[in-house]
């Protein structure tokens, strides 16, 4: 009974302080302009064109799009402004690109086209001056540094090319650090709990989210609405990003925000 | 209709140039005064630094202009800042056609806010159909306080001016071109003033 008491208090509370209201991500990776990974949409007319799935994901009450290039093609800056142009074109909600941005010409080019916001990751960690110049030419607003992390004997620490290559740096001092270069939010990803589908990893999200003051996006490990739930409330997320299982139709994205309406979490019906 | 966005360097004018492109109209991006002066509808963009955005603004000439447009001008995000008096963000005078200072926000929420959030106590037409707590998506740092010119209000830690009107100027914290059908809406009852 007090356990129960507490809990609404705390949601009550929590509604009160604002109205901002959690986001729902879902991510696109794209190769070659087109989306990598299957997508199970009976609807879709191509199924590789991420212009498409992008509007699809809009009317279906998406908050934000995060489209994540793994192009390593010579023609992937091209390639790549040519779809930011589109979705800029169709779709009226707001959305990041990442994957491979290395320079402030880079962004520019890609803000010009029609992009909200830009992810940074290896780049951002070899070049940490790279988050100053950024944020002092564009605004923190637009800049999201992606920060891939997994826990080695018992410390989260920063890895680079998905998760494959491991680094020295500390998730939450890097965190605080990129913050303090005028990062505008930070995409954690754990590759300890990513491809799982047993929830995201909310000690270390509810640690990051009171470390700094800057919005912070889960990802890596959602499989059911409750993980929704659970990262908003104990890792204390302000949105969360997933791929598959709105690809795949595991979870519809109305569905999610009703259940989380239910659980009195802040979401835009 | 001639819609011109300003252009001056400062601000995603492709995707407000592309959400009236949406709504069957097409809109000139131009920092030339005669096409601006020409214009039946202005909008003024911007999104980045305050300050940089005002040197831009100053360089183009376009600040002497602005203030004198007599067709209905809508300002958005930093664009509606920099229409204000002043903005705290690198001490930047403003063009002083709302009667308002943009102030930052405090620690006790997360700056920027980003996401959506809601809009109410609406008193213009540019809210035409529009629902009292609609959603809107925002990115800002800084906020106008509640004044005497707000057509809308925003909470985010404490309430706020989301929305300002002054005679043909207006101006919204918000990203209409962002905000989905709502946004678009906002967009489209604009052009229809």
């Amino acid at each position: 009974m007090f356990l129960q008491n507490t809990f609404n208090f705390s949601t009550f509370n929590f509604q009160l302080r604002n109205m901002l209201t959690k986001r729902i991500i879902p991510c696109l990776d794209i190769k070659n302009g087109r989306t990598v990974k299957g997508v199970n949409f009976v609807d879709l007319r191509d199924a590789g064109d991420p212009v498409e799935l992008a509007e699809i994901y809009a009317n279906e009450g998406a908050d934000e799009l995060v489209f994540l290039d793994i192009t390593a093609t010579e023609q992937r800056r091209k390639t790549l402004v040519e779809l930011v142009m589109h979705v800029a074109e169709k779709v009226n909600i707001p959305f990041t690109v990442g994957g491979g941005i290395s320079s402030v010409e880079d962004v520019e080019i890609l803000l010009n086209s029609g992009a909200d916001k830009v992810s940074i990751n290896s780049s951002a960690v070899k070049n940490p001056q790279l988050i100053n110049e950024l944020a002092g030419k564009f605004g923190s607003q637009c800049i999201v540094v992606a920060i891939d992390a997994k826990q080695i004997e018992g410390e989260w620490m920063v890895h680079l090319v998905g998760g494959k290559v491991p680094t020295d740096i500390k998730l939450f001092d890097w965190a605080k650090e990129v913050e303090q270069r005028g990062a505008g939010e930070i995409l954690f990803t754990s590759m300890d709990h990513d491809g799982t589908k047993n929830g995201f990893a909310n000690e270390a999200l509810a640690y990051l989210s009171e470390l700094v003051n800057i919005p912070i996006i889960a990802s890596g490990g959602a499989g059911t609405m409750q993980h929704f739930t659970d990262t908003f409330i104990e890792g204390k997320a302000d949105a969360a990003l997933a791929a598959s299982v709105f690809h795949f139709k595991e979870i519809e994205i109305i569905d999610l925000k009703n259940e989380l309406k239910r659980n009195n979490i802040p979401v835009r019906l | 209709m001639k819609i011109v966005i300003i252009n001056y360097g400062a601000g995603n004018i492709q995707s407000i140039k592309f959400a009236i492109q949406r709504l069957g109209y097409e809109a000139v991006l131009s920092h030339d005064e005669v096409a601006i002066r020409n214009a039946d509808k202005v909008i003024f963009p911007g999104v980045g630094e305050a300050s940089s955005a005002m040197e831009m603004l100053k360089a183009s000439g376009l600040d002497k202009v602005i203030p004198t447009l007599k067709q209905p001008v809508l300002g958005i995000c930093l664009g509606m800042q920099l229409m204000c008096n002043s903005c705290e963000e690198g001490d930047t005078q403003g063009l002083g056609i709302f009667d308002c200072d943009v102030i930052k926000f405090d620690n006790s929420e997360k700056v920027p806010q980003i996401g959506w959030n809601q809009i109410e106590n609406l008193k213009s037409d540019l809210f035409k159909g529009i629902n009292d707590k609609e959603y809107m998506y925002l990115v800002h740092s800084f906020y106008v306080p509640l004044n005497d010119e707000a057509i809308a209000t925003t909470e985010y830690g404490i309430k706020y001016a989301s929305a300002l009107q002054k005679d043909n100027f207006y101006g919204v914290q918000f990203h209409p071109e962002k905000s989905s059908k709502a946004g678009a809406q906002i967009l489209q009852n604009f052009l229809e003033l």
